[in-house]
């Protein structure tokens, strides 16, 4: 839409500003780092997409463990991998300082449910702790203390129980949580 | 049906009459003409209605693609206008025959017939409703469709025919919200009416209407950001708001009254604009900001929590040093008598020598001990200069706003943090925050996120012991022997370290009694030297003896900065009461002093006088003249001393710890027979709490010294600046993460707990030796009074009318004071035991929302087991095939209902977590349309009962249900 590859448009920068919780600066520095992205023959292109390898490889998401839920979450092509600028920025705001705990929780539970069926439930809850201890093996839970820590997470957030944790239950737990928003950030 | 029109119509205008102004004029003078005028405009309508039908179904059309949820909205909002104009018509009409006592009894009438026509039109117009939404002329929506022109909305009808009813009253009433010119307005738009027909002629309540519109429009820009939908649908939503907003807030602007709307539209634009503008600004002006980041983003939030807190700090002591340098040192520089005036303002003649000395001057005496930096050098004059600037006025007023600021600035954010933490149940999610939250996005190291894999898999396995084993404990005697021996043991090092520091405090006061001349630098900056010796060593002993306790982290940490907390405090208060001891020597000495001098003045008057009496007094050299110890500079020095001797403390720590050690690990490491990086020296980590700490009583002791040293707000100010760069490059290039990485906001407010109590505990001394101690007789700017807060009667009674000083002295009474405390008291006790209600009405209302969902769940499985077996029986039908394309969807339909129940009123609970579901779930939906499709196409295929049976167990899961009704119902 128009993002050209060698700078953006005064019109379309003051309507990302609207649209986005960044600043101009953070804009401008978010279309420096994705130009840099894109390979050479992408740039001509009008809306040019970032493979999911190069966007991966950022320093702010190369040691994060969702990093791949993210980019599928905020891509908007078909087959999900790529970000074009625009979803680059879309993923900025919610992850920026001043995006409210709405967006931050909605977004958290999108990266969180990992087969996009909607809810949480526990194959949901178990790769998402698997993340979170780490691919080595040395830091896994055992399955015994996975299963224990999975039905007390149930326990807890399930406020309807129905076995999974469906995303006003989960905005729900977000919301009381001293530091899911301070911490939920991403800064280019 | 007419006759019903005719008498509301003519009511009307008779209500008209009294509401629009000048504009109503004509047609009281002719009713009748108003009467033929408007049903001609119906009748145009009517006419146009016909012709405009094919636009405002595509109008119709657009509306639809609007989100429900702003449908919704202004419904409500419609309601509420429709009540309120109700009551207002009505009062309308009664102020109307009171006013009108000419028409009296017709309108009585009218108000009569009105009251009993409206519920009947009422109940046409509800069952009109339905055909005219889909766009079937009736005979009887004739007049109603005067309105209806604008008819963007479909959700309006209501409330338009209900401004027909009482029709031109309201819509001058309208009008006039909009400016004045609007009467006119209506009239000229009437008469255009008459002469040609004009789709773009708005009457006011579309007007109005669009306006709203307009403003919904506003909001929803907005709003826009908020909203979890792709760049994409925000962009687009947000260029047709936009066009829509130019479109027709053009159509608003054109006219008298509108000029000022158009100009206000477009103030408002250029005013978005220019706090986008300010805000971009702003950000870039927050000093450090790109610095912080990146450590936030290498080292995660905790360690840029104690940069940001240095940050605070560094604001904090920026407007206590303007404060200080701006009301008392320029002030007094400026305007004061200039240096070697006064005896106070000369170095005195044994010390000039070596005054300019670099030994002298790092030690805060000579020259920069008789200068404004100090209490010593201020002058008792009431007022200096040509401003009459009142400086030992300014001087106290200064000292009690610097603490009076501080209190504010530090309960305020107290306050705030304790806000953004909510308060409430905080156990009640342990396990969920544990895995939802506990991911520092921010962090950017591989190492760190390695160190923080560890950290959850860690605290995961601690909650999950910690559950397991709540009731079981191992040996609880010898736990309980270890942490008293343990407490034991740090009593003992606090007592022996508190011991240590009078000890040298006092031996320094015997060194200075002989003067410091004679001894090495050592014995001169001992007192300074132990207290950051223990501060350094004595957190690694506790450490050590923490080991012994056996306490879970989070509690040692806790266990470890309160202990930390009291060495720091027992060595400052020892230094504190060594200090008073000196001030009591001092103003011995200070006694002897000023009888001699009386016995030198004496003698000098003896000498002058001898021979004759009227000479003038002898001049003699302000360097010359005898002068008292002074204590108030001296307190001052010390503690400027001690800041400075702190800060080289923390740089060479720094350096040297740091950076030479990471040197040494770095390049050593080729050469040496065991890994150094992994091994035992290591890199450093960055040490949070204990920075941290050191920061509080950094500023413990500069509120405790500022009273009598103006220049250390100045010199904390600079201190804090070089630590800022120093400490951000020492972390980047020599620091590694820490193992064991805590989040930040938990302990933000422990930290904020501990600099509030460190405040009130360093304003305690301070605030005792101004009110206590009478000031030194020849220095400062209270010299000569009894206590330094007599500056305050002085000014009261000399500067300010009599009155002011009578009304303070009853306001200082006893009388008053005691019980306006009272109130206070109670003002507390009130507000704090209306928060424990609050508290308690929450957890009731939470317990009746577990109650009412499991009420809810008990619903559901009894419907699901109900239609689960309506389906085995469905399944049991001779015609499987029939049954299942006849019957399924409306059952399945049924279902979807039913699954949809719980989460519906669970998000209802929520309130307004259930608006924003909407889209996502949305989304959501059109996935799996096409994954399920194929499950659909495999039914199809089959047909055959055979096909459900295998379905049937994931079926029992209500969102799957919900997703293959809707696909079958395509």
């Amino acid at each position: 839409m128009g993002a050209t590859a060698s700078h953006l448009g005064k019109d379309l920068l003051s309507e990302y500003q609207e649209l986005t919780f960044l600043t101009k600066q953070e804009i401008l520095l978010a279309h420096k780092r994705f130009t840099e992205l894109l390979s050479r023959e992408d740039k001509n292109l009008p809306d040019p997409r970032a493979p999911t390898e190069a966007i991966l490889t950022l320093p702010e998401l190369k040691s994060n463990p969702f990093r791949e839920r993210i980019v599928r979450v905020f891509s908007t092509s078909e087959s999900r991998d790529g970000l074009t600028f625009e979803d680059f920025l879309d993923l900025l705001s919610a992850f920026s300082d001043s995006a409210t705990l709405e967006i931050k929780s909605h977004y958290a539970f999108r990266i969180f449910d990992f087969d996009d069926d909607g809810t949480l439930d526990e194959h949901d809850l178990e790769k998402l702790v698997n993340c979170l201890t780490g691919e080595t093996g040395d830091t896994r839970l055992t399955p015994d203390e996975m299963k224990q820590l999975i039905s007390n997470i149930l326990e807890e957030s399930d406020i309807d129980k129905d076995g999974t944790v469906n995303l006003s239950e989960f905005q729900h737990v977000i919301s009381r949580s001293p530091d899911f928003v301070s911490s939920f950030k991403i800064v280019l | 049906m007419p006759k019903d029109h005719l008498i509301t119509s003519e009511n009307d205008i008779g209500i008209e009459l009294e509401d629009s102004g000048e504009g109503c004029d004509t047609r009281n003078g002719k009713p009748t003409s108003g009467r033929k005028r408007r049903r001609r405009r119906e009748n145009k309508k009517e006419k146009k209605k016909d012709e405009g039908r094919g636009s405002r179904n595509a109008q119709h059309a657009v509306d639809s693609g609007e989100s429900t949820e702003k449908e919704r909205q202004r419904k409500r909002r419609k309601d509420r206008e429709e009540k309120a104009e109700h009551v207002q018509s009505l009062d309308k009409s009664k102020v109307n025959n009171r006013d009108f006592a000419a028409k009296n009894k017709k309108n009585l009438k009218n108000e009569k017939t009105r009251s009993k026509g409206r519920p009947k039109r009422e109940v046409e117009e509800g069952e009109a409703k339905q055909p005219q939404r889909k766009g079937c002329a009736k005979t009887e929506e004739n007049e109603q469709d005067t309105c209806e022109r604008a008819g963007k909305k479909k959700g309006k009808k209501k409330h338009r025919k209900k401004v027909e009813t009482s029709s031109e009253q309201e819509s001058s009433e309208d009008g006039d919200k909009e400016g004045e010119g609007e009467d006119e307005e209506v009239e000229e738009e009437v008469e255009e009416v008459e002469k040609e027909v004009r789709p773009e002629t708005l009457t006011p309540e579309e007007l109005e209407k669009l306006k709203e519109a307009v403003d919904d429009k506003k909001k929803l820009i907005q709003a826009l950001r908020g909203k979890p939908w792709p760049m994409k649908k925000k962009h687009s939503t947000l260029r047709e708001s936009q066009e829509f907003l130019e479109k027709y807030e053009g159509a608003l602007g054109k006219g008298k009254g509108r000029k000022l709307y158009a100009y206000k539209v477009m103030m408002n634009k250029k005013w978005m604009k220019f706090k986008r503008d300010f805000e971009n600004f702003t950000t870039a002006c927050i000093p450090w900001e790109m610095k912080i980041k990146e450590i936030e983003s290498h080292f995660g939030s905790s360690v840029a929590s104690y940069f940001i807190f240095l940050r605070w700090m560094y604001g904090i002591n920026m407007i206590l040093f303007g404060l200080t340098f701006g009301l008392v040192m320029v002030p007094e520089a400026l305007m004061g008598r200039p240096y070697g005036s006064m005896p106070r303002k000369t170095v005195p003649r044994a010390e000039e020598t070596n005054a300019m000395d670099f030994a002298v001057l790092w030690d805060f005496g000579g020259y920069a001990q008789y200068s404004v930096l100090f209490y010593g050098y201020y002058n008792s004059q009431r007022a200096i200069g040509w401003l009459k600037f009142r400086m030992p006025l300014s001087y106290f007023l200064v000292g009690v706003g610097t603490v009076a600021y501080s209190y504010m600035v530090v309960i305020r954010k107290m306050a705030r943090n304790a806000n953004e933490t909510g308060g409430g149940d905080e156990n009640s999610f342990n396990f969920s925050w544990k895995t939802f939250t506990s991911w520092d996005y921010l962090i950017g190291n591989p190492e760190t996120a390695d160190n923080k894999f560890a950290s959850i898999t860690t605290s995961f396995k601690e909650a999950i012991l910690e559950e397991q084993e709540s009731r079981k404990d191992d040996n609880i005697h010898l736990t309980r022997f270890l942490r008293v021996l343990a407490n034991f043991l740090v009593l003992c090092c606090l007592a022996g370290s508190g011991y240590l520091i009078y000890f040298v405090v006092r031996r320094s006061q015997k060194f200075a009694l002989e003067g410091f001349e004679n001894h090495t630098w050592w014995e001169r900056n001992e007192v300074n030297m132990v207290m950051s010796l223990l501060g350094m060593f004595c957190p690694m002993l506790f450490d050590v003896i923490s080991a012994l306790e056996n306490y879970h982290p989070r509690v040692a940490l806790q266990w470890q900065l309160g202990r930390i907390f009291a060495l720091f405090l027992g060595n400052l208060y020892t230094f504190i009461i060594a200090l008073m001891d000196e001030i009591n020597l001092k103003r011995k000495e200070e006694d002897v002093v000023q009888f001699n001098m009386t016995m030198w003045e004496a003698s000098l008057h003896n000498n002058t006088t001898s021979d004759n009496s009227t000479a003038p007094p002898l001049f003699t050299h302000p360097a010359d003249v005898p002068r008292g110890p002074c204590w108030e500079t001296m307190v001052g020095q010390e503690f400027v001393r001690l800041i400075i001797s702190d800060t080289m403390t923390t740089y060479i720590t720094l350096l040297i710890g740091d950076f030479l050690r990471a040197v040494l690990v770095r390049f050593l490491n080729y050469c040496w027979c065991w890994d150094l990086e992994a091994g035992f020296p290591s890199y450093s980590e960055f040490d949070v709490s204990g920075n941290v700490l050191g920061l509080i009583f950094n500023q413990g002791m500069i509120w405790m010294g500022a009273f009598y040293a103006p220049c250390l707000p100045a010199l904390n100010v600079l201190r804090l600046h070089v630590s800022m760069y120093l400490q951000c490059w020492a972390v980047m290039c020599c620091n590694v993460p820490q193992e064991r990485v805590f989040k930040a906001s938990g302990s933000n407010n422990f930290y904020m707990a501990m600099l509030l109590v460190i405040l009130f505990l360093s304003t305690l001394p301070a605030i005792y030796t101004i009110v206590t101690i009478p000031p030194s007789f020849d220095c400062g700017p209270f010299s000569g009074k009894a206590r330094m807060f007599d500056v305050i009667q002085e000014t009261l009674e000399s500067d300010f009318p009599a009155w002011i000083s009578k009304v303070f002295s009853y306001a200082a009474n006893p009388g008053l004071v005691l019980p306006f405390m009272l109130l206070m008291v109670l003002a507390i006790y009130y507000l704090q035991s209306t928060s424990k209600s609050y508290k308690e009405a929450n957890v009731e209302l939470k317990k009746k929302l577990q109650m009412q969902n499991e009420e809810n769940k008990k619903k559901n499985k009894r419907a699901a087991l109900k239609a689960a077996m309506e389906l085995e029986e469905a399944r049991k039908a001779p015609f499987p095939r029939v049954a299942e394309q006849s019957y399924n969807p409306s059952h399945q339909h049924r279902r979807h209902d039913m699954a949809d129940s719980p989460a519906g009123s669970f998000s209802s609970d929520q309130g307004r977590n259930g608006d924003d579901q909407a889209p996502f779930t949305d989304c959501r939906r059109s996935q799996p349309v096409k994954a399920s499709a194929s499950s659909h196409g495999r039914h199809a295929n089959q047909g055959a009962p055979a096909g459900y049976p295998a379905g049937h167990p994931r079926q029992s899961e209500p969102a799957r249900l919900q997703r293959v009704a809707s696909t079958q119902r395509r």
